[in-house]
């Protein structure tokens, strides 16, 4: 705290300052960032698939990033070492991700608009492929490519600097604009897609809408601090109980509650066993998944069904 | 010139006929009962005319201008479809839901909040308001249902030019509320506003309908005043049905009793 003062008001020279401002400042904004990204992601995509138990993974953006950093860990070597390598994983994870939403929108996409429930089903199947390539590059890998490639995929925000920051705070910022302007679409589709059409919205533009912005939010928090499991499921469950289902209000409070949980899943993963850091992806999970399934127990009290 | 005007319309979304020419015009201020035995094409019709299924053949004229020239928001204001069923599955409070209703329109909610007012009244759900929606009964859930779509082309001096599309409207209802429901669509057409209803009820048809077609395997095998089309031919040759019929009691309106 005392550092964090410091570093505030410009004093940069004791080693606390430095310990804050370089480390500590930037980590604790990248967990803020990227866990709004994944709280309001996470809206999104339950409104779009009409499905309170959907999760950005479903449009295959998480499994195509692991594949993607899989690959360059891999392809790369042990040549890619420090930041250039930790960057190239990070791209190849982008670039895996993006990828893997475009193949199950094409697959999902046919003369007659975009099914929803087929694109569901490609999600899982595109997963389940891109889960079986990585198996099999983890097949051909050596120890230490495969400590990496597992590490990576726990999650974590230990690589956290200025320009990772930079990157993801411009992306979240982009998100937090695009998605709130299709609050009240969402709203509409809550009825059904063609409900929604016969409330004047234009369903097949926002639904690519949705889902590039999505998986452009997502794939930048895969890249940037690996899977990180459950925030964009359990997050917009959690403040739909609180405030109920209206997304002009959900949208923004879950990307505030995703940013919040991040932040203290963070700091567990910092001091629980310190000096030794817990990858954050096994903190969200242990706290999410016994809440997730309180939740499932317990939705008829809230009037959640299906 | 009619609101809604039907010529030789024929549709084919997946390849086989769904239907084959259909014609008729529809005033404002008119109710159209559409009857027929199952998969003779009335959902598809409604379908049609909302827009969800494209025409092969013919032409479709809202206000005497094709459907498909229509932009969609003013459509939308226009022009409302209460589906069969629901899928809504999220705790929207039933102010909620019907406030959905007024998504198309940039009226202000002070005007939505006298639209909602107005629309629990009619179809009685104003004693529904503050429940969520997931956990109402199946009848309870179409007048609420109901009373989103009424919103949906509501305004406060006239309805002239709007259409109503209902599939089913009293399906899940009870008797007490088959009634209200029929009076408050009644009372939307002296408003001015034009309804297509699909009923299978053929008693509530000839209450309800000022004109009345029917469908059999997608093409239209009478339209008319229900007095003139419920014969007991027509029993006969589409239902494969053997019925009398007679007269209400009290109003000029045929009664379909089975024999």
């Amino acid at each position: 705290m005392d550092g964090l003062l410091r570093t505030l008001q410009g004093d940069a020279s004791s080693q606390s300052a430095v310990i804050v401002g370089q480390l500590r400042l930037p980590r604790i904004l990248l967990a803020a960032v990227m866990g709004a990204t994944l709280g309001m992601s996470g809206a999104a995509m339950q409104g779009l698939f009409r499905n309170p138990l959907a999760d950005p993974s479903l449009i295959g953006v998480t499994a195509g990033a692991s594949l993607g950093a899989a690959l360059v860990i891999v392809m790369g070597s042990t040549a890619l070492q420090g930041y250039v390598g930790l960057t190239l994983v990070s791209v190849g994870a982008f670039i895996g991700g993006v990828i893997a939403v475009l193949f199950v929108y094409r697959l999902a996409s046919s003369g007659n608009g975009t099914s929803v429930a087929t694109m569901l089903l490609a999600g899982i199947a595109i997963t389940a492929l891109a889960g079986a390539l990585g198996s099999l590059l983890e097949f051909f890998a050596d120890n230490e490519m495969l400590r990496r490639i597992s590490l990576w995929k726990m999650g974590g925000l230990d690589g956290a600097n200025y320009p990772r920051l930079f990157v993801a705070s411009t992306v979240t910022a982009a998100v937090l604009i695009a998605l709130p302007r299709y609050a009240s679409a969402l709203n509409a589709l809550l009825l059904g897609e063609s409900e929604a059409r016969h409330l004047g919205i234009d369903v097949d533009r926002v639904k690519i809408a949705l889902i590039i912005w999505v998986a452009i939010g997502v794939g930048t928090s895969v890249a940037m601090v690996g899977t990180i499991a459950f925030v964009g499921l359990v997050v917009p469950h959690i403040v739909r109980m609180l405030i109920g289902p209206n997304h002009i209000s959900l949208l923004p409070a879950s990307a505030l509650a995703g940013a919040i949980l991040l932040l203290i899943a963070d700091t567990l993963s910092r001091t629980l066993i310190a000096p030794t850091e817990l990858p954050v992806g096994i903190i969200t999970a242990i706290i999410g998944v016994p809440f997730f399934i309180s939740l499932l127990r317990n939705r008829h009290h809230y009037g959640m069904q299906g | 010139m009619s609101l809604l005007s039907l010529q030789n319309l024929s549709t084919a979304p997946w390849g086989a006929t769904l239907l084959e020419n259909i014609n008729f015009d529809l005033d404002a201020g008119r109710i159209l009962g559409v009857v027929g035995p199952n998969g003779a094409g009335k959902t598809s019709l409604l379908n049609t005319l909302v827009g969800d299924i494209s025409l092969q053949h013919g032409s479709l004229q809202l206000a005497g201008k094709p459907l498909k020239n229509w932009p969609r928001r003013e459509l939308a204001r226009n022009m409302a479809y209460l589906p069969q069923l629901s899928l809504l599955n999220f705790p929207y409070t039933v102010e909620e839901v019907i406030l959905l209703g007024r998504s198309p329109h940039d009226t202000g909610s002070v005007v939505d909040r006298e639209v909602m007012e107005e629309v629990l009244q009619l179809t009685d759900t104003a004693q529904l308001r503050g429940r969520l929606y997931t956990k109402l009964s199946g009848g309870e859930k179409q007048r609420v249902q109901l009373a989103r779509i009424f919103a949906q082309i509501w305004q406060a001096d006239s309805l002239q030019g709007k259409l109503l599309l209902l599939d089913e409207p009293t399906a899940a209802l009870d008797i007490q509320h088959q009634q209200s429901t029929a009076a408050a669509i009644r009372n939307l057409a002296d408003r001015g506003c034009a309804i297509v209803v699909v009923i299978h009820d053929f008693n509530a048809v000839s209450a309800l309908a000022d004109d009345v077609i029917v469908l059999d395997k997608g093409r239209q095998v009478a339209h008319g005043i229900p007095r003139d089309v419920f014969t007991e031919e027509l029993f006969k040759c589409t239902f494969n049905a053997d019925v009398v019929i007679g007269t209400h009691p009290y109003r000029d309106q045929p009664q379909i009793i089975p024999r």
